[in-house]
């Protein structure tokens, strides 16, 4: 196979985590595009077998696939030291971990709510947390997590799955605050509607965007930016009317 | 050790974290469905089918496994739609876009052997490849066009004479079954169902991977010379002088008359040497609109074609160019089926068997003029050996493509084009086809039968069909 380069001369290193979502995979190419290492996390050995080859193959990068449940909790004080062992270069994290099973499934569904909780919650905040002591020591580096703009607000639809959300931001605001002072940046992608298999089946809903599209705004906001960041943009006016929307008025809305 | 290395880079240094230890397997992913609307390059007809876009292969596999509505729907692969008529359509069936398959597996630099999935395109492998020496033995007009799709129409390029259809540089691919099987076919295993694939329009399963031999290249240009030619005579001897030249391709001004009937451009080209480089070409346009249907007229697309022809001088010119603008001259603008307007339009291409001589030509042009349909593009191109698929569109003689923007007269003028191709020995090529009748395909395509006795073996029920192969009787 043509392409990594043998020496590990690579400045920077972009740990994705729940790398064979789309959104996942269209930032994975912009990372490998700029000169990064990559290394993919996730549970479909299959797939990030050929996303790491074909990013390699593209970019001319070392690419490699990792696997990660990030319900084991257990496992992750020793994903993370195995993660920090591979990495050549500065450790960055793009986290793109997430469920969103039916919101009338979740009720009555039991194992299905705890196994949401856990996949997009719980396990997800234990993973990252798992880092703090590499990231602290090299004194640098972006994490950017994958939050959603169903976090600002619980609709009907899919309250759940926007509660998960809700909790991920406060959790990563508190992240950011305790890891600034390392010199390291947590931000929150507030993501609207990414053109994925997550929506497929949904109806055309507006503002929706390609994941390419999603990853070359999330991309633009490594490095610099706030800690928290509707993506793409025109969702910041969107749910602050949202928000802002009367409670009586919100409540008679179906969506 | 678990970890799923793909890299060269040595890995033995980092110690594999008891993390990475299988817990469990991944989930089986459930395809989403949702009634889409799909049209094919001609943007006419418009259908109505059940779609899925697996993101990855168990996506993929599980979408063949799909139970309830899309079981009872027959099922057909597609790529990019790049196809004109209605092989990539399947109006009240189900779909699955392969578009999101599109991972670059592995490549071998010491054998120019690249595997991919089918969903990646010409577009991506001349990004990958040409900056490493290395490009795709034959390769469509449009770089949008997906692997999966060029297996199954056989393309062809401007080489065709010399270097044969694209089936001929795929070493094998693999081949999702009917039954969920997966089956390595190639020209020495399983070459019957292999044949039936190349050029199958998607009738025998749905491709999961395909190997491909890429040439090295000494540089990333070529050597361009672009010839006027004064009549259709001219332009059989200048194809006749350029056979030993690599790419070959005509375009010519259809609705010219009289003595300068079939005058055109002569666009013959040599990979460059080594040190040859061309200047960067210029960023693709958009069409933003769909122009007005009475845009393209006879008139204006007159007016465009003399100057066009004008533009090239008489005498030889040669210059350097990227593979880019010369193998896809039309994806410097990204939507240019929208400059039909939005009743969308039809493509004619057929080859006329080379003894027949020009004749045929001339009756073609003259239709196509009389029909009364402003051909923009009208593409002229000598080609060699046969294709190996069963239903692949090239064999020995000369290929003429027409557009026509559809309209009241388009059926009657295709059923002429469609009789004086047959009456010719010639076939239509099916990548390109919406209206040909079945009785013309059974004549035009002896080797149907050998296909239909394949599908028999693999897919007795008739899963995979096609709005094309309802049409042409192939069920």
């Amino acid at each position: 196979m043509a392409g990594p380069r043998n020496e590990p001369a690579f400045r920077q290193t972009w740990l994705i985590l729940g790398a064979s979502s789309a959104a996942a995979r269209a930032f994975a190419h912009r990372a490998a595009g700029s000169g990064a290492q990559v290394l993919l996390a996730g549970r479909d050995a299959e797939d990030l077998h050929a996303q790491a080859a074909d990013l390699s193959l593209r970019h001319d990068v070392p690419a490699e696939a990792l696997r990660l449940d990030v319900r084991d909790l257990d496992s992750h004080a020793a994903f993370a030291a195995g993660c920090a062992a591979r990495s050549s270069g500065q450790l960055n994290i793009f986290a793109a971990v997430g469920a969103m099973p039916e919101q009338q499934r979740l009720d009555h569904d039991v194992a299905l709510l705890r196994d949401t909780v856990e996949t997009n919650f719980t396990g997800l905040v234990s993973v990252l947390a798992a880092f703090t002591p590499a990231l602290t020591r090299q004194r640098g580096g972006t994490m950017m997590v994958m939050g959603s703009v169903a976090g600002d607000r619980g609709r009907k639809g899919n309250y759940l799955y926007g509660a998960t959300k809700a909790a991920l931001h406060a959790w990563l605001q508190g992240h950011a605050a305790r890891l600034s002072a390392s010199g390291v940046r947590v931000v929150c992608l507030k993501a609207g509607v990414i053109d994925t298999a997550m929506t497929w089946a949904l109806p055309r809903l507006p503002f929706t965007v390609s994941p390419q599209a999603f990853a070359r705004a999330a991309w633009k906001l490594v490095g610099r930016g706030p800690q928290g960041a509707y993506v793409p943009r025109i969702w910041q006016p969107i749910m602050l009317i949202i928000r802002l929307l009367p409670t009586p008025v919100f409540n008679r809305m179906n969506f | 050790m678990n970890q799923i290395s793909t890299s060269d880079r040595p890995t033995a240094e980092a110690p594999a974290p008891e993390a990475l230890v299988e817990t469990a397997p991944a989930p089986a992913a459930a395809a989403g469905w949702k009634e889409v609307e799909l049209r094919s390059w001609g943007r006419v007809p418009r259908t109505r089918s059940l779609a899925a876009r697996p993101e990855r292969m168990r996506e993929l596999r599980a979408c063949l496994a799909a139970g309830g509505e899309v079981a009872l729907r027959p099922l057909l692969a597609r790529g990019a739609g790049r196809s004109y008529g209605d092989a990539c359509l399947n109006d009240g069936g189900a779909v699955i876009l392969t578009e999101r398959l599109n991972r670059i597996l592995s490549f071998d630099p010491a054998s120019g052997l690249v595997v991919v999935e089918p969903g990646v395109t010409f577009a991506d492998l001349l990004a990958t490849f040409l900056p490493r020496g290395f490009r795709v033995p034959v390769s469509p007009g449009t770089s949008f066009v997906t692997v999966g799709g060029a297996v199954a129409n056989d393309v062809h390029g401007k080489n065709q004479h010399v270097s044969g259809c694209f089936g001929d540089c795929v070493e094998w691919l693999d081949l999702l079954l009917a039954d969920g099987s997966v089956r390595r076919l190639s020209p020495s295993e399983e070459s019957e169902l292999f044949d039936a694939t190349i050029g199958g329009i998607g009738l025998t399963g749905i491709i999961l991977a395909v190997c491909l031999r890429l040439l090295p290249v000494e540089s990333p240009a070529l050597l361009v010379r672009r010839q006027r030619m004064d009549s259709l005579d001219a332009f059989l001897a200048g194809f006749r002088a350029a056979e030993q030249v690599t790419f070959s391709v005509g375009w010519i001004d259809v609705l010219a008359e009289g003595a300068a009937l079939g005058r055109g451009i002569l666009e013959t080209a040599e990979p460059a040497p080594c040190g040859v480089v061309a200047p960067p070409p210029p960023r693709p346009k958009r069409l933003p609109l769909d122009l007005p249907s009475w845009a393209l007229n006879s008139q204006s697309v007159r007016a465009f074609n003399a100057l066009y022809w004008r533009r090239a001088r008489p005498e030889a010119r040669e210059a350097v160019s990227n593979y880019a603008p010369f193998f896809y001259p039309l994806d410097a603008i990204t939507d240019w089926n929208r400059l039909y307007g939005p009743r969308g339009f039809h493509q004619f291409q057929c080859v006329v068997p080379i003894e027949a001589g020009e004749a045929p030509l001339r009756r073609l042009l003259a239709a196509a003029r009389a029909g009364g349909g402003a051909s923009f593009l009208a593409v002229l191109k000598v080609m060699g050996a046969p294709g190996r698929g069963l239903l692949s569109f090239a064999r020995p003689g000369i290929s003429l493509a027409l557009d026509f923007a559809a309209g009241t007269g388009t059926h009657a003028l295709f059923a002429t084009l469609e009789r004086i191709t047959l009456e010719a020995g010639g076939r239509i090529y099916l990548a390109k086809d919406a209206l040909m009748s079945p009785e013309s395909f059974r004549a035009m395509y002896p080797r149907a039968p050998a296909l239909q006795e394949v599908r028999e073996r693999v897919d007795p029920h008739r899963r995979f069909s096609s709005g094309m192969s309802r049409r042409l009787g192939l069920g």
